[in-house]
């Protein structure tokens, strides 16, 4: 298994040093589809200007990162690509030995789906923090699989503190943690409460000491407004993969605040529900979860379809029963062709309008909605052959079609 | 005898409310002098006009009015000023009410053509310009420009309510106050342009109503507006502050000086022939000065002309001046309206300027400024600033508000002087809040001797709501000029004594040193274009959106809340109908 793995990583570290020396850098890092206003880099070299200048980067409105990221490239700035290489590497290393523990079959042939994954390399050489964020999600996961339950909630913490979407993750990370130490998940049962208070107290105690560390390091609270403020509220309306810029762009003022707390609920509302049903499936909720965050936050990038993209190959032995696959791949292929195309035709020959991008966005996102719904449509019904058997035969004895019903 | 005693009684009583009134009217009519507190009879109040002609150097003439009202009174304490004489009543009570210690509004139409025309007397950006000082007993400044920009909008028929905090700056180091004052606490300074507002006549008669005269007498009679509007460049100005009467300031009286500069162009108007007249200017000759004027004169450059040999000017005159402003020492031609032989047997007074055929003193600082790029994406903003000067160098300050809209990338900002870097010595720069306040950058630059000077920095163009797009939205955005305030180096000496008596024309920025004089330039104002969504689709929006999201929950709906079941097939729609028939018979149904 090491030799695929570094072989994957040299042609990896190769393609993106290629793209870093070359011209194209520039104009990726410029993209919409790649780099959103939360995670550009432009933004964070202007935000360390700012500082440079004795101004607070958060009394302007173009950096929204958090103090942690200040801090870090305030050392780093000369090695940033350096620095997403090797975030992107230790990603893909984690997914890997993530991977490795929970395939069922042996099948391995398309395990390294992550680096290769051209989102992926887009977002790496934009210097889009969105690497940054990836790889702490995968470090999450990676230490609620090994069962270790204190460093599952600090990453987790340091994941919320970047972007908040993170924070229902804590659902599937208990429950899978509850499963392997045999606690059944019932409210009656004291020991699924203690569990639940110690794992909440580590996250939370986690979360307030960074973020008491971020107001130690600028001396002030502005950061709060700039960052969760700016995520939660959307006021810039760049235009990017997701469906919030157009809608809030079009809205009628007076009712702005109620659509914009419909779309926010709507990233946490699935929680529960999926929580319920996937209960004893906590990694499938996991994947879940990542995917229904990646669509419906507000500002989503690439990156973050490259990261619940790169879990798939866990659930290669779904293919049988998938509907749409072949419908969704083309959808998604085309779109991300088309993006550029639209977005060239738009701004800068003139020729269309900003309708024709926004549809584009919309067929995209419809894609993505279906690909996970296939794949929890083709999830439940292996679960149901698994109960009932394979063949099933009607009460005559002919060969059933199973439905939702 | 009750009746007659009551009515004793109310004849009294009567007479007592008779002689009590009588009392209190005789009382009321003693003259203020003896009963209130001002000293003097009425606060001393002067007027004076004046109208400069400077014929240019590139066949156009430079008309340049100046109407000065000083008045010894104080607005600021208890006793409510009343009685207004020569000071226009609403501008007296703008200034009380909202506490204003120096007030500079401008209206101009056209673009300055510096390296054409030199400089002008009073600088003007295109648009509308505002800066004010308040006193420092102001304690929501904000509010109160807010109000102020309110009331003056309906002073000058202008849509100044537009000025709000997206366009407003408080610059830390260019507009310092212009009068007398020890106040340099930034705080209650406010500056805001707004580059779209056109001039017209609506403006120019509330702005001739302030004038004692009105439209009536004097200089003022030459204003008509189908004239003035029809020319390259028209701007009219209200500067209000306190000033010193006398060298050690004992005094100090407030001053109202409106201006208006117009420079009419050649070609529009003369049919070619290189000749003016105040008659083919302004329609209109002058037949008396304003009565309430103690100065009113005419000035006509003839610098360029010292025997004659460029233009003859008639009626001639042996009143000379001579006066050294924006740097050079300029001889001047005087009329003295308020002598009654100025306007001859005819009793009107038509100037005429005839040229014989055509050296102009170039100007030693001009700036420019363009948009770089393509696309409506991103952008740069150029600046370039040129000192002519053959070995001297000079700092100069620059101001820049450039809106919220136009993110600007401070680290992106490059300064480069003959091709090598040049750092500002001081950068002071506010990063814009989203619809809140736009960005500002003020930076201190030296220029080298005879060199260009390039200023760059990149910016990203957002995309607004739909609502705050203007319903022209493809003409563009404009971005306000940039300022350059500087203090270049005089080729004469400059006085000094700002007390003195001389011409309103060169006394308006104060002289502190005499190697150098006080120039401000304003920069061209940019239009920039910004993408636009499409501005008849908000409901399809909406709808279509919300569908993508309702197909998410939806779907994932079906799988939460479904079960997987075997599926009994229906039976055909023949053999249903054949069962309820069989039914109702009583008869056992089909398989």
């Amino acid at each position: 298994m090491a030799a695929p793995l570094t072989v994957v990583l040299i042609v990896a570290v190769t393609v993106r040093a290629c793209l870093f020396r070359s011209s194209l850098a520039d104009l990726i890092a410029e993209r919409v589809e790649v780099v959103s206003p939360l995670n550009a880099w432009k933004r964070v070299v202007e935000g360390l200007a700012l500082l440079d200048l004795g101004v607070s980067p958060y009394s302007g409105d173009v950096f929204h990162e958090t103090p942690l990221i200040i801090y870090l490239f305030h050392f780093l700035v000369d090695y940033a690509e350096i620095t997403f290489m090797v975030s992107s590497l230790s990603s893909h290393i984690v997914l890997y030995c993530l991977l490795l523990s929970l395939i069922v079959t042996s099948c391995c042939l398309f395990v390294d789906r992550y680096l290769l994954n051209p989102f992926t390399v887009l977002s790496c050489v934009a210097k889009s923090t969105c690497g940054l964020n990836n790889a702490i999600v995968a470090l999450f996961i990676l230490s609620t699989i090994k069962k270790n339950a204190l460093l599952s909630a600090i990453f987790l913490a340091l994941s919320t503190y970047q972007s908040i979407y993170p924070v229902t993750l804590c659902a599937p990370a208990v429950l899978y943690l509850l499963q392997r130490q045999y606690i059944p998940v019932n409210v009656r049962w004291a020991s699924f409460w203690w569990f639940l208070l110690q794992y909440a107290f580590m996250y939370l105690g986690s979360l307030f000491v960074i973020i008491c560390l971020s107001f130690f390091l600028l001396g002030s609270w502005d950061y709060l407004p700039s960052v969760y403020g700016f995520i939660l509220s959307v006021p810039d309306l760049t235009p990017n993969i997701g469906l919030f810029w157009y809608f809030f762009a079009e809205m009628f003022e007076h009712f702005r605040l109620f659509f914009l707390c419909v779309f926010q609920i709507n990233v946490f509302f699935y929680t529960i529900p999926l929580s319920i049903k996937l209960k004893e499936h906590p990694v499938f909720l996991i994947f879940m979860q990542l995917a229904v965050i990646s669509i419906f936050k507000s500002y989503p990038t690439v990156g973050d379809i490259a990261l619940y993209m790169s879990f798939l190959p866990v659930w290669s032995h779904l293919h049988r029963f998938l509907r749409n696959i072949f419908l969704v791949s083309c959808v998604l292929l085309a779109c991300s062709a088309l993006f550029p195309v639209l977005w060239h035709l738009w701004i800068y020959s003139g020729s269309a309008n900003s309708n024709f991008y926004y549809a584009i966005t919309l067929l995209f996102n419809v894609a993505q909605i279906l690909l996970v719904s296939d794949y929890f449509y083709a999830f439940l019904r292996r679960e149901h052959h698994l109960t009932y058997g394979l063949y099933l035969k009607r009460k005559d004895g002919s060969e059933a079609t199973l439905v939702l019903k | 005898m009750a009746e007659q005693r009551f009515r004793v009684y109310v004849c009294v009583r009567v007479g007592a409310c008779v002689c009590m009134c009588l009392g209190l009217c005789v009382w009321d009519a003693t003259p203020p002098e003896t009963t209130t507190t001002s000293a003097g009879a009425h606060p001393k109040d002067d007027f004076q006009e004046e109208l400069v002609i400077r014929p240019l150097q590139s066949g156009d003439v430079y008309a340049s009015f100046q109407f000065r009202t000083l008045w010894e009174t104080d607005f600021m304490k208890g006793n409510k000023v009343s009685h207004y004489r020569l000071f226009p009543k609403s501008l007296g009570q703008v200034i009380s009410k909202f506490s204003v210690r120096e007030l500079h509004i401008s209206f101009t139409q056209g673009y300055w053509r510096t390296m054409q025309w030199g400089q002008p007397f009073m600088p003007s950006p295109p648009g509308a310009e505002l800066w004010v000082w308040f006193q420092d007993s102001v304690t929501d400044v904000d509010g109160t420009w807010k109000e102020l920009t309110n009331v003056l909008s309906g002073i000058f028929c202008a849509s100044l309510n537009f000025i709000d905090s997206t366009n407003t700056v408080q610059p830390s180091a260019s507009f310092k106050p212009l009068g007398i004052g020890n106040v340099t606490d930034h705080r209650f300074l406010r500056y805001a342009t707004l580059p779209r507002e056109i001039v017209c006549t609506e403006n120019l008669t509330p702005w001739k109503k302030l004038l004692p005269c009105g439209s009536k007498a004097g200089l003022a009679v030459l204003m008509k507006s189908e004239k003035l509007f029809h020319s390259s460049f028209h701007s009219q100005a209200v500067h209000i502050r306190p000033v010193c009467q006398d060298s050690e300031c004992t005094t100090t009286s407030w001053e109202l000086r409106q201006t208006l500069n117009v420079v009419f162009d050649l070609h529009t108007s003369g049919q070619g022939k290189r000749e003016w007249s105040l008659f083919k200017m302004f329609s209109r000759t002058l037949t008396e000065a304003c009565p309430l004027a103690s100065s009113s004169k005419i000035y006509i450059d003839i610098t360029d002309n010292p025997q004659g040999e460029q233009f003859e000017l008639t009626p001639a005159t042996h009143l000379l001046s001579q006066a050294v402003v924006l740097g050079d020492r300029r001889t001047f031609s005087v009329y003295d309206l308020t002598e009654a032989n100025t306007f001859g047997s005819m009793r009107s007074l038509n100037l005429l300027i005839r040229w014989k055929s055509s050296d102009m003193l170039r100007p030693l600082l001009h700036a420019e400024r363009y948009v770089a790029g393509y696309g409506l994406q991103t952008g740069e903003i150029h600046t370039l600033m040129y000192n002519y000067h053959p070995f001297r160098s000079f700092p100069i300050l620059l101001l820049d508000s450039v809106p919220w809209y136009l993110r600007l990338y401070i680290h992106t900002l490059t300064v480069t002087s003959k091709g090598k870097d040049n750092k500002p010595s001081y950068i002071h720069y506010q990063p814009s809040k989203d619809r809140v306040r736009p960005h500002l950058l003020e930076m201190l630059v030296q220029l080298p001797p005879n060199s260009v000077t390039e200023v760059t920095v990149q910016f990203e163009r957002a995309l607004l709501k739909w609502t705050e797009y203007t319903p022209d939205p493809n003409h563009g955005f404009y971005v306000g000029s940039s300022v350059i305030s500087a203090l270049v180096p005089s080729m004469v000496a400059m006085d000094t004594n700002n007390t003195k008596e001389r011409p309103l024309f060169s006394s308006f920025f104060p002289c502190k040193e005499e190697s150098s004089y006080f120039v401000r330039i304003y920069t061209e104002p940019l239009l920039v274009n910004l993408p636009t969504p499409d501005f008849s689709m908000p409901y399809n929006v909406i709808c279509l959106t919300c569908t993508v999201v309702a197909v998410g929950y939806g779907s994932l709906y079906n799988l939460l809340t479904r079960s997987f079941q075997i599926e009994e097939p229906n039976p055909r729609l023949a053999k249903r109908i054949a069962n309820v028939i069989r039914r109702l018979r009583g008869v056992p149904p089909l398989a």
